[in-house]
């Protein structure tokens, strides 16, 4: 149990290569910090750098105050859970369970005693005198969880640990994850590329591309105020639409096409995000015209995938609600996502005008802009 | 009726692989003169008992110390010696090649690997002479330790190690197990089948090694069985008939060693080939 201190860290290979750039994170007791992000962002490079498997070329990691650059793996006080389990197939669980322990010279009693615990949490009992290719793959994976626990570590590193079990298990095994950290409160960090494990077992997100952090937060944070399109397309199930709009005296144009919305913006061109979660069907009135191509039933939802102003776009709906013949979309105004379009950062528009009523600001914005416009 | 014919090919196929062993054990048991006048037997003769006694057990030779028993001892020491050595050194060598990064590590492991191109034929002279300066002629380190580098078996151990997957050295790293814990506590259990196969292929070079043995030793109690064979067979002075029979009789039992090797370490051999969980 202990803070992790990660300071300005970069990893540079051979031949100037930055696969981590300039990270800073710093990690609460007890907090259960993921790092997310596509492959080859980095998130694995760092953890291993926490770890000790790879070595830091700038900056520092302190885990509980101690700065742990040159300190072997071993010495650092973590615990891992690798993608593929590592566990060592010649031994039974229990030895599994047992080796770090043994290595560190503990008592053969408490040795015993801690596998028993840590089997006991994971309901491995019945299994600890057997060999792990003879166990399934979520049996095997609370054995990797296992041999982590019993060390009683500063820290839990997870890298991808879920990735090679089935749709089923994963969502079950994450849970378990969740509650075990809770109940141990062992701080942890955790590597996933996978978005909706990210967001449900995050305490906080860090959320890498190329190297460099694009945001740090709660995943809820994260995913109502993504910090760049990055984040925006990264974070959210389907993926935040993003579209290339221009503000002209408050109203957006999508395409050169009159959207109804507004936002309080100096004129020029800006990228729109947009959940598809948030937009709503409207039949009559203002709001973006919205042809559909094709739908996507998912049982829960209904995905519209469409063309708005000429750009594609997706819409989250209800599956029992009626499509109309001729949809427009609206979306609430605190819903809209700015984005700069040269650097993706997001940009945050001034306080609304003051306004009556929500319609009524649509309406005359968009016939603001119509005024000016067209 | 598929499975008689097929039955029938195996049996063919045994046939001729069992019967020329057949043929010189029966032969075995018969007296040198009969052999002589008669050619190779298919029946029993009575002297089953004699000529292995007399083989095993009675001194024979210029000087009069070998006996069979030591023949196989010696044997035994020249396989064994050299299926265990050459498995620590090829494991050791191919231990540094993988995990260890060093300088021109590349370059070693292909000085290594061409050594496959210079058979002992080739370097066994400069090799004997290396041997006399240091008086090893005559002595089991010198029949030996020459020939202990292995190009294959170190090949072989490289292959199966960069097999093993790489998390299970990380995840011994951060369970506090040094270089030499790790090779001993993961890599030699993990190597077992590897071992068990490298242990048949050197056994059996060892225990064939003929050339070599030949010319390290004069002094007879280092005669392996190999060199009792022809021994018994250069006795072509005046009327005196070759021991044919001693001579068959040291042959099945020269074979019958590295026959049980094979047949006790195949079935880990396959074992390991079919629990292809690594």
């Amino acid at each position: 149990m202990a803070r992790i201190e990660i300071a300005r860290v970069s990893k540079i290979y051979t031949g100037g290569v930055r696969a981590v750039s300039d990270v800073d994170i710093d990690i609460a007791d007890g907090e259960f910090i993921v790092l997310v992000g596509p492959s080859g962002c980095g998130k694995s490079t760092l953890l291993r750098m926490v770890a000790g498997l790879e070595t830091i070329s700038e900056g520092s990691v302190s885990i509980g105050g101690r700065r742990i650059n040159d300190v072997e793996p071993a010495e650092r006080d973590i615990a891992m859970v690798f993608q593929n389990y590592a566990l060592y197939p010649h031994m039974s669980v229990y030895k599994n369970l047992a080796y770090g322990l043994k290595n560190r010279g503990t008592p053969k009693a408490e040795i015993d005693a801690r596998v028993a615990e840590a089997a006991r949490m994971l309901e491995l009992e019945p299994y600890l005198e057997r060999k792990p290719r003879a166990l399934s793959g979520g049996q095997r994976q609370r054995v990797a969880m296992g041999r982590a626990i019993v060390r009683k570590p500063a820290a839990f590193l997870f890298d991808e640990p879920l990735s090679n079990l089935d749709a089923k298990l994963r969502v079950s095994m994450r849970g378990e994850i969740k509650q075990l950290q809770k109940r141990l409160g062992t701080t942890s960090i955790y590597v996933t590329h996978d978005q909706l494990e990210a967001m449900t077992l995050a305490d906080r997100l860090v959320v890498l591309n190329g190297g460099r952090i694009e945001q740090i937060g709660a995943p809820l944070e994260v995913y109502h105020r993504p910090a760049s399109t990055f984040v925006a397309s990264f974070i959210g199930s389907p993926a935040m639409n993003l579209l290339p709009a221009t503000v002209f005296n408050g109203g957006i144009l999508i395409g050169d096409q009159l959207s109804g919305l507004s936002a309080n913006l100096p004129n020029g061109h800006v990228t729109l995000g947009l959940r598809a979660e948030d937009l709503r069907l409207v039949t009559q009135g203002t709001g973006m015209p919205f042809t559909i191509s094709f739908i996507e039933d998912l049982g829960a939802q209904r995905l519209l995938h469409g063309l708005c102003g000429g750009h594609p776009l997706v819409v989250a709906v209800s599956p029992d609600l009626d499509l109309p013949a001729n949809i427009r979309l609206t979306i609430a105004a605190d819903r809209l996502h700015f984005f700069a379009v040269d650097t993706g950062k997001r940009i945050e528009p001034g306080p609304a005008p003051v306004q009556p009523a929500q319609n009524g600001t649509e309406t005359a914005a968009s016939e603001a802009g119509m005024t000016a416009g067209f | 009726m598929k499975k008689v014919f097929d039955h029938l090919i195996l049996l063919f196929g045994v046939f001729l692989m069992i019967g020329p062993i057949v043929v010189a054990f029966i032969t075995s048991t018969h007296e040198p003169t009969e052999i002589y006048s008669k050619g190779l037997m298919i029946t029993w003769g009575d002297h089953f008992y004699d000529t292995y006694h007399k083989v095993l057990l009675e001194s024979g030779g210029f000087t009069g110390k070998v006996t069979g028993l030591s023949e196989l001892r010696n044997s035994f020491i020249l396989g064994i010696g050299f299926a265990v050595g050459k498995i620590v050194l090829s494991m050791l060598a191919a231990y540094a090649i993988v995990y260890f990064r060093f300088r021109m590590g590349v370059i070693f492991f292909w000085m290594i690997f061409t050594t496959l191109l210079l058979p002992l034929e080739v370097r066994i002279l400069p090799s004997y002479a290396v041997m006399t300066k240091l008086g090893l002629v005559d002595t089991y380190t010198g029949l030996i330790v020459p020939l202990l580098a292995s190009a294959t078996g170190t090949f072989y151990f490289r292959q199966f190690f960069r097999s093993v997957p790489e998390e299970l050295l990380e995840a011994a790293r951060i369970d506090g197990a040094g270089p030499l814990k790790f090779f001993i506590d993961i890599l030699v259990p993990l190597s077992r089948n590897m071992i068990a196969a490298m242990f048949i292929v050197m056994f059996v070079y060892g225990w064939n090694q003929y050339l070599w043995p030949m010319l390290m030793t004069t002094d007879e109690s280092f005669f392996t069985l190999v060199r009792g064979i022809k021994q018994i067979l250069l006795v072509w002075v005046g009327s005196q008939i070759p021991d044919y029979n001693q001579a068959f009789a040291l042959a099945i039992l020269a074979m019958l060693p590295p026959v049980l090797i094979v047949v006790i370490f195949q079935s880990w051999f396959i074992k390991g080939l079919t629990e292809s969980d690594k």
